[in-house]
């Protein structure tokens, strides 16, 4: 089976400073994988670099087994990956409504047919976007942020998910529920996750995959259920 | 100096204003989104002039006005569209050649229109119902100018409804707020650009048609227009819709009523004192518009 996403030696800069380097990954469709590392190491350089945010500044990425490393960002969500940026990024002055039928724009993709309207399960979900429809998304809490801006990845349909610390500064009690909702997407959507997550406990129950970053290097990386979680936080948090 | 010389010089204020708007709405939406200077904005203005000459001298009569600006619209948008295609889009992220590379292309069409058109300039013959004047008190206020003033509303109200309503003007919110994000999310950020710029000159190809309402036609009748647009977009706070409008009210009142007491030089120089004046008491603007990433997309 083809990988759905794959990282061959890719390297990251920003202007002259190199972030990161020689970084292979690759995930299997359905699959959920964990990216830990402490702060600073280059994880969200790495999401934005397979979103396609940031150019490499060399290596390859490949989705499906076609080569995107040339693409904009735009063609990467069409191609089917979904992205939840970490401090969210919602539109601000876009009403929550707005936000997710702007996420609709990734469905221009090649033989897609059905409707071009935000899936119910995204409201399934997160009921609280259906109260709060009208209303602008600059004004929302951080926890109702975070829940819009997955419902907004969602919209898009995309069979890989990149969540960049979706947790961040959120109480816990909503922190709960979306990690209930992102159990639900991969259990009942079949969606592929690669997360960015602080929180070791809910990462490591979460995910099959972990890749453990230092200084812009991925130097382990292997399976939640034959590696102790406890190894993994002392590598972490070194 | 009596009340009606005062109101009629508020209401020459409003009709320049309106001028300013249509010259500088396209300025202030790309620059907005995009983060360009467009040089040759004003001879796109001049272009839309020309195309009203042309286009009036196929269908004279009452509504050939309106096939003029119909024309001017289409002919422009094309014109903004082809040369963000040909040359802006290829220099994003170098703001001092996009300004150098537009400037010659100012350069050149200006030089085209005298080529085609001669240096002197041609005159639009205005249809018959924009002759006279309405008379409102003891005032009497030119249809020509009431007609101009008219039409800036009807632009501003259509683009705002554009920019509401539309998938299309989302999309455009949505670019303009983040950017990045919005490419993350699939949006076609350069095609975004591209129709943002066009929709612009298409604006300012409707300003052409009203200046060529006003006086004759010439290749430099951008020039007098761009110089106050610029100063608009500043004022408004670079890239706000309303601040623009609010800004153009500004400048065009400014401009009116300095000009009772002196020459219309001068009267300009006042206008760039009073700008420079408001921007050290706010900096930003009339209408601050968010700091908006200007990241790799
Ligand atoms: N826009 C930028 N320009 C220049 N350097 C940057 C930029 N963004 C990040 N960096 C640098 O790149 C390195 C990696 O940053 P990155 O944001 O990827 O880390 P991170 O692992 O996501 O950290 P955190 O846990 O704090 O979110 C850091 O040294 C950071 O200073
Ligand atoms: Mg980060």
């Amino acid at each position: 089976m083809t990988d759905l996403i794959n990282l061959r030696s890719v390297s990251a800069a920003y202007g002259k400073g190199q972030v990161l380097w020689d970084v292979a990954l690759d995930m299997k469709a359905g699959e959920a994988a964990t990216v830990l590392g402490r702060n600073g190491v280059g994880k969200t350089t790495l999401m934005k670099t397979i979103m396609g945010q940031l150019p490499v500044s060399g290596g390859y990425i490949y989705v499906n087994g076609e080569e995107v490393t040339a693409m904009g960002a735009y063609q990467r969500a069409r191609a089917g990956i979904g992205f939840v940026p970490q401090g969210r990024h919602v539109f601000p002055h876009l009403t929550v409504s707005e936000n997710l039928e702007v996420g609709l724009a990734a469905l221009a993709r090649k033989g897609f047919k059905g409707p071009r309207k935000v899936p119910d399960m995204v409201f399934d979900l997160f009921p609280k976007l259906t109260q709060i429809a009208n209303r602008k998304a600059g004004v929302l809490s951080g926890g109702e942020q975070q829940q819009l801006a997955i419902g907004r990845a969602l919209a898009g349909q995309p069979s890989l998910l990149l969540l960049d610390e979706p947790t961040e500064g959120i109480q816990p009690n909503i922190v709960q529920q979306i990690e209930d909702a992102l159990l639900r997407v991969r259990t009942e959507l079949g969606v592929a996750i690669l997360i960015v997550e602080q929180n070791l406990d809910f990462a490591w129950s979460f995910a099959e995959r972990y890749f453990v970053m230092q200084r812009g290097r991925i130097v382990k990386q292997g399976k939640t259920a034959e590696d102790s979680a406890a190894d993994i936080a002392k590598l972490v948090h070194v | 100096m009596d009340a009606a010389f005062l109101t009629g010089q508020v209401f020459n204020g409003f009709s320049v204003a309106s001028i300013y708007i249509l010259a500088a709405l396209g300025l202030a939406l790309s620059f907005g989104l995009m983060r360009v200077i467009n040089m040759a904005h004003g001879e796109i203005l001049m272009v839309g002039s020309y195309l009203a000459y042309l286009t009036i001298l196929f269908i004279p009569g009452p509504l050939g006005i309106f096939a003029a600006m119909l024309v001017a619209f289409i002919g422009a948008g094309l014109l903004g569209a082809g040369l963000e295609a040909a040359l802006v889009s290829k220099l994003t992220a170098r703001p001092l050649d996009t300004l150098l590379a537009t400037w010659g292309v100012s350069l050149i069409l200006q030089q085209g229109a005298r080529d085609v058109f001669g240096a002197t300039g041609v005159s639009v013959t205005a249809p018959a119902w924009l002759d006279g004047a309405i008379t409102i008190g003891a005032l009497p206020l030119p249809a020509a100018r009431l007609f101009i003033m008219a039409v800036a509303v009807a632009v501003l109200g259509g683009l705002a409804l554009f920019l509401r309503m539309t998938r299309v003007g989302l999309l455009v919110r949505a670019v303009n707020q983040d950017r990045a994000t919005a490419s993350a999310m699939g949006v076609n950020v350069r095609q975004v650009d591209a129709f943002i710029f066009g929709l612009g000159a298409g604006v300012a190809g409707i300003g052409g048609v009203v200046l060529a309402l006003l006086g004759p036609v010439t290749p430099n009748v951008g020039q007098s227009y761009i110089v106050t647009a610029f100063l608009v977009v500043v004022l408004g706070g670079l890239g706000s819709m309303i601040g623009t409008t609010i800004a153009a009210v500004m400048i065009g009142l400014v401009m009116a009523l300095a000009q009772i007491f002196v020459d219309v030089s001068f009267a300009q120089v006042l206008t760039l004192l009073f700008v420079v004046l408001f921007l050290q008491f706010r900096p930003q603007g009339v209408i601050a518009i968010r700091s908006r990433a200007l990241d790799a997309e």
